[in-house]
């Protein structure tokens, strides 16, 4: 009688060693091979990214002073303004293609948060025309903000396209 | 005993010729894949240990963390370095542990009924362990670093739920703050706690649940990644830099081929990918429902409260409480639950009012299987036996699980195949001994795959005596055997009945070694 117990032989040393190199080796393997190619060579990587909040859909308006009337004491506001935003629409031209266009939805239930982007694009290395146009006005039709730039990329280099109110609107970085 | 064996599937069948192709060199009870579990909580061990040191020496700040790390490996590599790799390997090497886990046990049909709880605990594992191990490659900000977590930062934000997106953190090094570093520490270091925790609820409902590997496989598994981390030692690449995208990263596969994944395809094929494996492993119980065996059932009268069923219940459906018979008053009683119950019977192999030699006519135990009570074991032996009419009378004590028995039965051979083998008493073989049987084979699942786990062990142990009940030291030697085989070893079944068939027949001669 016995317990199917292993008693451990030079034979079974040596295949339990095989079996643990083998593991060895696959871990040791795939843990470092094969290269990924993240990106390809001469080529550079450009990101739209931006968080912004659009203006109000629509104009403020006068309360009358009937209305103002009927509300209670503390909420007679004599100007109201809408809380939903506008979307902001993007569009990104490169060397006078259009390679993105996007319209980016208000966050938040009432449509009142910032509006967010993320693009990410691959180009050559090397100059570059570059235009951005914006629209973050549901009022007014055309763009509320462009930016036109020549760039030269370095192979690897990683341009982000952001929109920052305090340097003027849409930037390079 | 029982009407029929269990059905093998073609995964069970694949998956276990591979587990007998292994079991030759490398031993059955020492076979890796048969302790994958224990050896994935042994690889835990071993990055939680690497972690504390690395951890202590790491500069958590966004421009201290690479130096840190980097100068480990370089100017410590006899020892910061051989942990900073071992907690990587082991990393990687839980991984796939866990992965091969998952697959024997799902290909042995091991999700449903009783063992739906451990399934279903061990389906968040999955995301769990992942999220902890891509999280440790931020922490060495390096290229592969800035890539895994920009990576990981764009697969978020294709599930709309942040108000800005994640990525814009990694936009440029101003972004980079020391804030954030403090966010991936506590990620690398909060995730794995939580799996600690969910890795305890995944073997609540095991006894003596198998938490360390055998030791010769625990020295082996250490032993190799450490020579690994020597031979091949994990070191930073570039630092990150976010006006630079990386071009060419040493990937570590085994964690983080989600990322060329997502790449090659996009952030919602990966999620949709992750929501239907989680969704098919989280449903899987319910898909291929079985009907329930009934559960044990105790029997007051004969119960004294020994215990011993609640030392061998392989999945902790035993509880005693106070003896409700007044006869009883002061002793204790077996209560099986039966959402825990696997209707192994195990249990009934280990009371002590199981024994046949009981003169009641109707054999009850104090803890018996409605669907195969030990009472018909002991009147179909008795019959069984009654009716061979040849000299030697062989038995076989088989189980449903394991190489089939009935294919031995003939003129010579009485063959009884039950739920699992730990349902014998070993009083049986003696009771069988004494009504006529020349010899007697115990057989069950080989070492390390018996269906319910334990039984194949404590019948071993039981019939060697070193575990209650025992066999008796009177019953002769040379007329018990056991052979241990799963399915589609009949062979192995039939050569040891061959040899017990000889041995018996020339009883002066010592048993065989095996």
């Amino acid at each position: 009688m016995d317990t199917d117990k292993t008693t451990l032989n030079p034979g079974r040393l040596l295949a339990q060693a095989l079996f643990f190199g083998l593991f060895g080796l696959v871990i040791g393997v795939f843990s470092h091979w094969p290269v990924y190619q993240v990106l390809a060579p001469g080529r550079a990587v450009v990101k739209v990214s931006f968080t912004h909040h659009g203006k109000p859909v629509s104009e403020c308006r006068q309360v009358s002073v009937a209305e103002l009337a009927k509300l209670p004491p503390n909420m007679r506001a004599p100007v109201q303004c809408p809380r939903e935003r506008s979307p902001v629409r993007v569009e990104v031209d490169v060397d006078g293609q259009t390679v993105y266009q996007h319209v980016a939805r208000p966050s938040g239930l009432s449509k009142d948060g910032a509006s967010s982007v993320y693009q990410r694009l691959e180009l050559a290395a090397g100059p570059h025309e570059i235009a951005v146009r914006m629209n973050d006005d549901a009022r007014q039709t055309g763009y509320t903000h462009t930016r036109t730039g020549s760039v030269a990329l370095r192979p690897a280099q990683i341009l982000v396209i952001d929109f920052d109110p305090e340097a003027g609107g849409v930037t390079f970085k | 005993m029982s009407a029929a064996t269990v059905p093998v599937g073609y995964g069970r069948r694949t998956f276990q010729r591979l587990e007998h192709w292994f079991d030759r060199p490398l031993g059955a009870d020492l076979n890796p894949l048969r302790h994958l579990g224990s050896l994935g909580f042994l690889f835990f061990w071993l990055i939680a240990a690497s972690g504390i040191y690395l951890y202590a020496v790491l500069d958590t700040s966004a421009t201290g963390a690479y130096p840190s790390i980097d100068q480990l490996s370089r100017e410590q590599w006899y020892l910061g370095g051989v942990l900073r790799s071992l907690h990587r390997y082991a990393c990687d090497g839980f991984v796939l542990v866990m992965l091969a886990h998952l697959l024997r046990e799902w290909m042995f049909g091991r999700y449903g009924g009783f063992r739906r709880y451990s399934w279903l605990t061990g389906v968040p594992l999955l995301p769990l362990v992942f999220a902890c191990a891509i999280g440790g490659f931020w922490l060495n900000w390096d290229a592969l670093g800035q890539f895994s977590a920009q990576a990981t930062a764009e697969w978020l934000d294709g599930l709309p739920i942040f108000a800005s997106p994640l990525t814009r953190n990694f936009l440029s090094a101003a972004t980079v703050s020391d804030r954030l570093f403090s966010l991936f520490v506590f990620i690398h270091l909060g995730l794995p706690l939580l799996l600690l925790f969910a890795l305890w609820f995944h073997i609540q409902r095991i006894s003596l649940a198998e938490v360390f590997p055998p030791r010769a496989l625990a020295w082996g598994a250490v032993a190799t990644l450490l020579l690994l981390s020597l031979l091949k030692p994990v070191l930073s690449q570039a630092p990150a830099d976010l006006a630079l995208a990386p071009t060419q990263l040493a990937l570590d596969w085994i964690v983080l081929f989600v990322h060329p994944l997502m790449y090659l395809t996009s952030a919602g094929f990966v999620w949709g990918l992750v929501a239907a494996v989680l969704l098919l492993l989280t449903l899987l119980p319910w898909l291929s429902r079985t009907a329930r065996a009934p559960v044990a059932v105790v029997a007051p009268d004969y119960c004294n409260g020994c215990r011993r069923c609640l030392a061998d219940c392989p999945y902790a459906a035993i509880t005693m409480a106070p003896h409700p018979m007044r006869h009883q008053a002061g002793r204790e009683i077996a209560v099986v639950n039966a959402d825990l119950c696997a209707a192994c019977g195990i249990c009934v192999g280990s009371c002590p009012s199981s024994t046949p030699f009981r003169s009641i006519a109707e054999l009850t135990t104090g803890i018996d299987l409605p669907q195969s009570p030990i009472s018909e074991l002991r009147r179909q032996l008795h019959s069984g036996l009654a009716a061979l009419q040849t000299q030697h009378k062989l038995v076989v004590f088989g189980c449903d699980h394991g190489a089939d028995v009935q294919a031995l039965r003939g003129p010579d051979v009485l063959a009884f195949s039950m739920v699992c083998t730990g349902v014998l008493p070993p009083s049986f073989v003696e009771y069988a001994l004494r009504d006529g049987a020349t010899g007697v084979l115990v057989t069950g699942c080989r070492a390390g795959s018996c269906e319910f786990r334990l039984g194949q062990l404590w019948t071993a142990e039981r019939l060697q005596g070193l575990r209650e009940p025992h066999l008796r030291a009177s019953v002769p030697r040379q007329c018990v055997a056991t052979s241990w085989a799963d399915r589609g070893e009949e062979v192995l079944l039939a050569q040891a009945l061959d040899t017990l068939r000889q041995q018996v027949a020339r009883p002066d001669e010592p048993a065989p070694q095996r």
